[in-house]
């Protein structure tokens, strides 16, 4: 690691004042992404901005009905959380699907968001990556890109946005609460991450010296039928290939509404409204969920090695929306643990 | 306030490196340093207090034998920085028991023979520790899920799981602490046997 100085912000006005004031800042939550990064000297900062005594831990209940996650909330403490469980169970089953305990008891909620790819080649210094060094070139296309993007991708940048909570957020549709130089607002789920295009150095659309403050999630949790699937190389401890944050509302059989939102498949969390559009007012049969897939997977382009996460997204796809229909992920004793049946 | 470090102990000092003063207590004493704020939780257990206890295995997160419990949860102290515990209560695994009076999960490690090198164990058993904290996993699946932080090369995965279960079973049966670790009280379904080699 590279020298940098420490100091603890204690409140989040002089956080955003103390990275204003230093040229290479930056905030660091649990440091789980951030300190691996320094340590290969991927991340740089001169300066780092501790978040622990900026009051943004808690998590509690909105007057509309809706839930607040403080962007200091441990990835744990929110799976966890009595309120998160009961009421946005599809968010609390793919935080526990990701990392470990140790890491999730460490990894804040804003820090989840900000958390960057892990493109092989991003981690290497040695390699041209546009995303690390804007210009230099991609060496995932026409190299080994086995875990990369077949959605969005651009011709500068094909990596993947590894986040399992963000899909389950893109899918329940929450805001970002965000506090910054020129005061505070709300960025929509959709909204904070982008594409690649032509700048892939810009995972997001926060401003320089701008502070996640909170996460509000909507009233509407899908608490009855949802299920995030994630199909990995290994059943536990391993980023996701493809992944699955299906939430239904049902009126006997048929699709009153529908959320559908995919991981590791694109630069950004993929929520679907076209495919959404498809699956509403429909009955919850395989034909319907097939047809909600091929519309996710239309424009859908392999690079080779990851030319199988077509097929795969379309099959987890339906079998996503199945195990939410039917709550199957549910029928063993692990209630908390992400299953797969 | 038991130390005041400078250097890695052992060590010249590291040239204009700028340190920082940090109070941190561990296993209930307070130790003062002055350390560079690069200083990772780990390096500062290892290398300035000489709590030589908790291992760096790969120093990235992915192995769990760094792992320390922070106001009772279990972290990887190698993805901390020791400046950003100023308020912490940390045990490590010095912490946990004694040579006289082992915790319940020392002991019930050393008689299910849990460990071949050992290299893994200090971490495992702050991890075990935090998952029972915790309170959520009951079932062998759970507890091999919620272990899956903790790897070991050495591939004792199995015992280790034994003497989880049987700490977990004690507690659940209401046995109080200090009657487990006399063995007291062994589980029905895995009886106490010659460690195997
Ligand atoms: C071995 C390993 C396995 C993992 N497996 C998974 C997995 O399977 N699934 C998964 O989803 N994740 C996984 N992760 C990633 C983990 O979830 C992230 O590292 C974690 O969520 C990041 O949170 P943090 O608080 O530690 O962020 P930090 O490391 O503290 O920060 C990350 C970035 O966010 C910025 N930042 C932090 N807080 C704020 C804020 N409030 N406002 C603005 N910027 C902020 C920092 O400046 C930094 O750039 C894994 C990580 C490791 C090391
Ligand atoms: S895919 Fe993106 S992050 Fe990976 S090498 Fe190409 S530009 Fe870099
Ligand atoms: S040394 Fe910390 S997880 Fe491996
Ligand atoms: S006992 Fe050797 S690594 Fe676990």
């Amino acid at each position: 690691m590279n020298s940098f100085t420490f100091t603890q912000a204690p409140a989040v006005a002089a956080a955003v004042q103390d990275n204003l004031a230093h040229e290479d800042a930056a905030y660091i939550g649990g440091g789980t992404n951030l300190l691996d990064l320094m340590k290969e000297n991927v991340a740089r900062p001169t300066h780092l901005i501790g978040l622990k005594k900026t009051g943004l831990a808690a998590i509690e209940s909105l007057p509309d009905g809706g839930l607040r996650l403080g962007a200091l909330a441990t990835n744990a403490d929110t799976a966890w959380h009595p309120d998160v469980e009961k009421r946005y169970p599809l968010l609390s089953q793919a935080v526990l699907a990701g990392a470990s305990p140790q890491l999730r008891n460490m990894a804040t909620d804003g820090g989840n968001l900000m958390q960057r790819t892990r493109c092989y080649y991003f981690y290497d210094l040695a390699t041209p990556c546009n995303k690390r060094e804007p210009g230099s070139g991609c060496s995932a296309i026409g190299g080994y890109n086995r875990i990369h993007a077949i959605l969005g991708t651009s011709e500068s940048c094909i990596a993947t946005h590894p986040s399992d909570m963000c899909v389950a957020l893109a899918a329940l549709a929450a805001t970002v609460r965000v506090s910054g130089p020129h005061g505070e607002r709300t960025i929509a789920f959709g909204d904070f991450h982008r594409l690649p295009g032509d700048a892939p150095e810009r995972d997001n659309t926060l401003e320089p010296g701008e502070l996640i403050t909170g996460l509000d999630l909507p009233a509407k949790g899908f608490e009855k039928n949802y299920s995030y699937l994630k199909l990995r190389d290994r059943t536990s401890y391993a980023f996701a290939l493809v992944s699955v944050a299906a939430a239904l509302e049902l009126d006997g059989d048929t699709i009153k509404d529908a959320r559908l939102a995919l991981g590791g498949v694109a630069h950004k969390p993929w929520r679907d409204p076209a495919a959404e559009a498809l699956l509403i007012g429909q009955p919850a049969t395989a034909d319907t969920f097939r047809r909600a897939a091929a519309q996710v997977l239309e424009g859908a382009q392999g690079y080779g090695h990851n030319t199988f996460k077509i097929e795969l997204a379309r099959r987890a796809i339906v079998r996503a929306l199945k195990q939410a229909t039917e709550m199957t992920q549910r029928t063993d004793d692990n209630a908390f643990l992400n299953s797969n049946p | 306030m038991s130390h005041v470090t400078q250097a890695p102990l052992g060590r010249p000092p590291v040239a204009l490196a700028p340190t920082q003063p940090v109070a941190l207590r561990i296993n209930g004493a307070l130790h003062s340093l002055n350390i560079a704020p690069w200083t990772t939780l780990l390096d500062a257990l290892r290398e300035y207090l000489d709590l030589t206890g908790t291992k760096k295995g790969c120093d990235h997160g992915q192995c769990g034998a760094c792992t320390v419990l922070v106001d009772g949860k279990r972290i990887n102290s190698c993805l901390s920085l020791a400046v950003m515990h100023e308020d912490s209560d940390i045990t490590t695994i010095e912490g946990l028991g004694t040579a006289e009076q082992l915790s319940p999960l020392q002991q019930a490690f050393i008689d299910h023979d849990a460990f071949q090198c050992g290299y893994c164990t200090p971490g495992q058993i702050c991890s075990a520790q935090g998952l029972i904290n915790e309170g959520r996993a009951k079932t062998e699946d759970e507890v091999r899920e919620l272990m899956s932080g903790n790897l070991c090369r050495c591939g004792a995965y199995s015992n280790i799981l034994t003497a989880v279960m049987e700490v977990l079973d004690n507690q659940q049966a209401g046995l109080p602490a200090g009657e487990w670790s006399a063995g007291a009280a062994r589980p029905h379904d895995a009886p106490a046997e010659a460690p195997k080699q």
